[in-house]
């Protein structure tokens, strides 16, 4: 004990003061400059790696057919707006993009009508089971929708709904509303339960306190919710497929099935892409400060 | 009139409320005293209506409410947090109870600029309450239940989270604002002071039990149990376990002190002894004062009081005394009290009679 007590003093002691603080000033310095460049860089490589598709994307939807087949480019040589033009004036696309809008907000108002008064109950009543009966709700999307796609086409089939917009709605509510019910419980049980009450003691009738007091509290989360099953079902293809012929075709459908007797139409696909692209990107810039607080209430 | 018989609530197999009997009169002020958990908020809600009793029976004015959802009654409440309805403003607020009855526009515009101006709430009309201090938003409660003009008034702790200045300014102004309505007012609070400045008939409460209705000052000065007199007591009330042996109670370690005339005719035999931490002074070498000699443990000074916890005979002692006492922990310390200031239980915590004429079961 007493040797290395003495060699560790002596270590010490070997520096000069002076000596002794300017390398350790040079030291930290060394430090704080070679944690900083790897600090930086590592956002800005993830940011690129993200964006160059997406920027690749857009590049080919300006381009033209020869154009992407022969040449590498940075930025379109000959830029066009035909990929586009294409998509607009034709009704087997564009219909793609009104067939997915239209089953995808009749998803988001069943789906987050479903899980209103669902989640209000789990968040307010204590029932026998409650707590499975919540979590079996999410089991349901452990599941991956190949899953479900046979039975909900005979289902479907069975019923007539095939190739309408409803079936499609149905059948993603099956994903979106415990979805939904998870994140609009979060939500209600951040309201007191002495707000329900004094609006009962004031006289408010049940749907009268629901619509007018209780529904304004948790607008937030039912734009969360709403965001999260407009997500899901835009982006979702193998069931919008499977359950859809013609007249309620999708639009991810619709692109996986460019290919023509003229072969691949790849600038009128990367176009259809950009389009996919939009209306996701329109409605997360609305939602996205609600988001910040569906994070913050620990649910999303 | 509210009057209720042998209330009692159990959830889930444990006892909130038992057996509680009361008659609340119209335009009286109630105070529901007892510590946290002792039911205060149980009792109240089974007032309201919002939950209801698993037996026993509640009328209002000879009626029997048992039952009858809160909506259907005419009752208003104000919670310790301050519950607004946040998506409307504090006009709204106000106005909501009354567009709910479906009174008048006018009515109803007079009312609220009336009750606003009542708890100075006339310039935050078109906020939302989100935007108002605490004690702003707690009396957009207090004028929410005002303006419903409601038969029974029910406020939990209303000022417990507000500042100190607040908490006074609406303590004085609250019973006078309710009383002019005519209502039940019923006041939960866990601190004895406020009890005491409230006035008016106060029911102590513990553990789901009522232990003693009376006029304040009166279950102040002659608590009917010790539970009762430990309730209404901060700092907490001293107890020393002393043995009457004629005219004195004296301890095993020798300390006796006088038997008050008034305790005369008390049983020889061990008694439980009460005595206030602002009865305690320092010893001033009176004669009919009686001397506690004692080792400080703790002194804190609260600007004009200090309270000083003493071990005394194997008992910890809180004297609360009047002005600044710096005393090092560990010091000795001589304090005395007026024997006429004790208050005498029996063992099993029963208050005991302080007329000599009545014979005492010990």
């Amino acid at each position: 004990m007493t040797t290395t007590d003495i060699g560790a003093r002596t270590g010490a002691d070997a520096l000069p003061p002076a000596l002794h603080s300017e390398a350790a000033i040079k030291a930290r310095t060394r430090q704080a400059s070679g944690r900083f460049r790897p600090k930086a860089l590592i956002p800005i490589l993830y940011i690129v790696f993200l964006l160059l598709p997406i920027y690749w994307l857009v590049n080919m939807s300006f381009k033209t057919n020869t154009e992407i087949l022969s040449s590498f480019t940075l930025i379109p040589a000959n830029p066009t707006l035909r990929n586009y033009e294409v998509i607009f004036t034709d009704p087997s696309w564009y219909m793609g993009y009104v067939n997915s809008i239209i089953y995808v907000v009749m998803n988001m108002v069943i789906s987050v009508a479903v899980a209103l008064p669902a989640a209000y109950a789990f968040s307010r009543y204590r029932f026998l089971g409650d707590k499975h009966l919540f979590f079996w709700l999410l089991t349901n999307r452990m599941a991956p929708p190949a899953v479900f796609a046979l039975p909900f086409f005979q289902l479907y089939s069975a019923f007539g709904l095939i190739d309408t917009h409803i079936a499609v709605a149905l059948a993603h509510c099956l994903f979106n509303v415990p979805l939904a019910v998870w994140i609009l419980e979060g939500f209600m049980s951040g309201v007191p339960k002495e707000i329900d009450e004094t609006a009962y003691i004031d006289g408010y009738s049940f749907p009268r306190f629901f619509f007018k007091i209780f529904m304004p509290l948790i607008a937030s989360g039912i734009g969360v919710a709403a965001f999260f099953c407009f997500m899901f079902s835009w982006v979702e293809l193998l069931i919008a497929r499977t359950l859809t012929v013609t007249d309620a075709k999708p639009i991810s459908a619709i692109m996986t099935r460019t290919v023509s007797a003229s072969g691949m139409d790849w600038g009128v696909l990367a176009a259809a892409g950009v389009l996919t692209i939009i209306p996701g990107a329109i409605v997360i810039w609305f939602v996205r400060n609600y988001i910040a607080k569906g994070f913050a209430l620990g649910r999303v | 009139m509210l009057e209720l018989d042998d209330v009692s609530r159990s959830v889930g197999g444990e006892t909130h409320i038992s057996d509680v009997s009361l008659t609340l009169a119209r335009g009286s002020l109630n105070v529901l005293l007892g510590p946290t958990l002792a039911g205060k908020t149980s009792l109240m809600r089974l007032m309201a209506g919002l939950d209801q009793p698993t037996a026993g029976r509640i009328r209002m004015d000879g009626a029997d409410v048992t039952g009858v959802p809160v909506r259907r009654r005419n009752v208003a409440m104000v919670y310790q947090q301050f519950i607004n309805y946040p998506a409307m403003t504090v006009y709204e607020n106000i106005a909501s109870p009354m567009h709910l009855k479906g009174i008048g526009k006018a009515e109803i515009d007079a009312a609220v600029r009336r009750a606003a101006t009542l708890l100075k709430l006339e310039p935050y009309l078109d906020r939302t309450p989100l935007n108002l201090s605490g004690g702003q938003q707690q009396r957009t409660a207090i004028a929410r239940a005002l303006v419903k003009n409601a038969d029974l008034v029910l406020l939990d702790e209303p000022l417990a989270n507000l500042d100190y200045k607040l908490r006074e300014e609406l303590r004085e102004e609250l019973p006078r604002i309710f009383a002019q309505t005519g209502a039940i007012f019923v006041y939960a609070t866990t601190e004895p002071h406020e009890a005491l400045l409230l006035g008016g008939t106060t029911i102590t409460l513990s553990q789901g039990r009522v232990t003693q209705v009376g006029p304040t000052a009166d279950v102040y000065r002659r608590p009917a149990d010790l539970l009762t007199a430990r309730t209404f007591s901060d700092p907490p009330l001293n107890v020393l376990s002393l043995e009457k042996r004629g005219g004195v109670f004296a301890s095993t370690s020798g300390f006796r002190v006088a038997v008050p005339q008034r305790f005369a005719a008390l049983q020889d035999g061990p008694w439980q002894i009460g005595i206030r931490p602002h009865a305690l002074r320092p010893w001033s070498g009176r004669p009919e004062a009686t001397r506690l000699k004692g080792r400080v443990v703790l002194s804190e000074v609260t600007g004009s009081q200090s309270f000083l916890h003493v071990d005394w005979d194997e008992t910890r002692l809180v004297a609360l005394l009047r002005g600044v006492h710096r005393v090092e922990a560990g010091d000795p310390i001589e304090l005395e009290f007026e024997p006429d200031d004790m208050l005498v239980f029996s063992p099993d915590g029963r208050a005991a009679q302080a007329c000599a004429s009545t014979p005492l079961a010990a």
